[in-house]
């Protein structure tokens, strides 16, 4: 690496490569138009090409790449849901991962930590056996364990949290993983690129023209694009979009908000969550604590930050490690957290025909990236969702069929 | 939005309210088709712009309407369901 530096350093015009190609305006028409440069439409970008050979492609992006959610959560990756349509589809999300700094040959500084839901409640245990009894008929590694277990992996935790909600336990899933969020959207950026989709950013999608119940273009502040198949994957601003193209869904945004401290030095390995103290905490490779909490009360279209948040959260950090009441808070923003009412997304065909859609994400679609990008491209491909999504699917509501996940999801990420 | 006016009690902090959701007319049960009602108790209209909302000040046990703009978090009013000539002038936002 330093002798690569030195040889950009000593060139004379800049060698260094870009990740994706800039275009000027976009082409008159495409096969494919997905509205949202975060990952999730920048994955679908690149299996629509790579599974499926669909490569005329355009990412519109209304800003830059991965400066939504994605550039803008805790990276938690986990697999230990609630339902077994849940712990499927994020497993397979997790395999993926595991594989993917060598597939988009780009160090994603994916790292398996173990992950402890901590428990401070009889119920709270309850649904931490129900879980891990679920995880085990999957075939995802996730069991109970006890305080004795928890203080050997984190002997810095104060068990009995100030004395406020001691810990009886917790559910403690082996795969719990963090990773650079924004390499995720760099990665599958370059890799759509080279195989041929074009990225544009500063896009914004105006409006949606749909004629005879069909899509046929998409208006931008770049001009109109002909096209038959667009993918939603806009996460905070679906409903904006949805509104495009007169389609009702059970969407609200309210706000999400994280915070990281000053780099300290390593002494936390496992991601912690604690759905009592609203509290959820990894220590990233350069050692600042990445703490977030719950979701903001009320729907906000904003990606504002609030005293409230950090002082409520830094209280309950300080019941879980006293220690740390010197340490400073350096950096705190907010996301816009798409919320679904089972706290299971929403995925694939809608009754628009060539509208796709990739949404409801809320605080857990991180995660789900690469397996969403994948599906989703499958979705598009085949104009028929594979079965592994079908759970999640719009018509869930209309049919009272919902995905709980509530139970898993709730603060932890 | 740190302060809300209750109509009851006046300029209370944030705090002290529960916020109850978007104010909704339900469709005549004995009329609407299945998709109808599947629709009303599922689907909410999540676009920004001025909506009507439920809040809740907890203290006193008092709920009311708020009209709120979701993408500036202005509040124009708030007054008590049914008192619409009531109108209780909002909160100068602080700092602003
Ligand atoms: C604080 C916070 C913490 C989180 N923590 C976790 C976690 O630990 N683990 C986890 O799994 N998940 C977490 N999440 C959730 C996760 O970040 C998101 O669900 C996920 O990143 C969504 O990715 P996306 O690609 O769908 O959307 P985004 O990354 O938001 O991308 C959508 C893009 O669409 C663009 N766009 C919008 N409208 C238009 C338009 N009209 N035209 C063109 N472009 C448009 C936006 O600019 C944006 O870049 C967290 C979220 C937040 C806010």
């Amino acid at each position: 690496m330093p002798l690569r530096l030195l040889k950009f350093a000593l060139a004379k015009d800049h060698p260094a490569p870009r990740f994706f190609k800039s275009h000027e305006t976009p082409k008159k028409s495409y096969d494919v138009v997905i509205i949202g440069g975060g990952g999730h439409g920048l994955a679908a970008a690149y299996y629509l090409a790579k599974d499926h050979g669909i490569t005329n492609v355009a990412v519109l992006e209304k800003g830059y790449i991965g400066g939504g959610n994605t550039g803008r959560n805790t990276t938690i990756v986990r697999s230990n849901y609630l339902t077994p349509e849940g712990v499927n589809f994020y497993d397979a999300s997790v395999k993926i991962y595991e594989g993917l700094s060598e597939e988009l040959d780009l160090n994603l500084f994916y790292s398996t930590r173990g992950h402890f839901t901590l428990a401070h409640t009889e119920s709270a245990m309850r649904t931490m056996r129900w879980r891990a009894e679920v995880n085990k008929h999957v075939g995802v590694e996730s069991r109970v364990v006890g305080p004795d277990e928890i203080a050997k992996a984190c002997p810095q935790l104060d068990l009995s949290c100030s004395g406020q909600a001691p810990i009886l336990g917790a559910l403690f899933h082996a795969p719990g993983s963090v990773a650079r969020h924004d390499g995720v959207a760099w990665g599958y950026a370059r890799g759509a690129d080279r195989l041929g989709a074009e990225i544009y950013q500063n896009t914004e999608v105006l409006g949606i023209d749909v004629k005879n119940g069909k899509v046929c273009g998409v208006k931008t502040n770049k001009g109109y694009i002909e096209t038959k198949q667009v993918l939603s994957a806009v996460a905070g601003f679906t409903p904006r979009i949805t509104e495009m193209v007169d389609l009702e869904t059970p969407i609200v945004i309210h706000p999400l908000q994280a915070c990281v401290t000053e780099p300290v030095k390593p002494f936390l390995d496992t991601i912690l969550v604690s759905g009592s103290l609203h509290v959820y905490v990894s220590q990233s490779s350069r050692g600042e604590l990445v703490m977030g909490s719950s979701l903001d009360p009320y729907e906000v279209h904003q990606t504002r930050s609030t005293l409230d948040f950090v002082e409520g959260l830094t209280s309950h950090m300080l019941d879980m490690f006293p220690f740390l009441s010197n340490i400073k808070v350096v950096r705190q923003w907010g996301g816009m957290a798409d919320m679904t009412p089972d706290f299971a997304p929403i995925m694939g065909k809608t009754p628009i025909e060539g509208f796709y859609l990739d949404a409801g994400w809320g605080t857990w679609g991180f995660k789900a990236t690469p397996i969403s990008g994948k599906t989703m491209a499958e979705t598009i491909a085949n104009d028929s969702a594979p079965d592994l999504i079908h759970s999640f699917r719009l018509s869930r509501f209309e049919d009272y069929e919902l995905t709980g996940e509530k139970g898993a999801a709730s603060v932890g990420h | 939005m740190k302060l809300l006016t209750c109509p009851m009690n006046g300029i209370r902090p944030l705090s002290e309210f529960i916020f109850g959701g978007e104010y909704r007319v339900a469709p005549n049960q004995d009329t609407c088709t299945d998709a109808e009602w599947a629709a009303f108790v599922h689907n909410r209209s999540g676009a920004p712009g001025d909506k009507k909302e439920w809040w809740y000040h907890t203290p006193s046990g008092t709920w009311f309407i708020a009209e709120r703009n979701t993408l500036t978090d202005k509040v124009s009013r708030t007054y008590l369901h049914g008192t619409n000539n009531n109108v209780v002038p909002a909160q100068e936002e602080e700092g602003k």
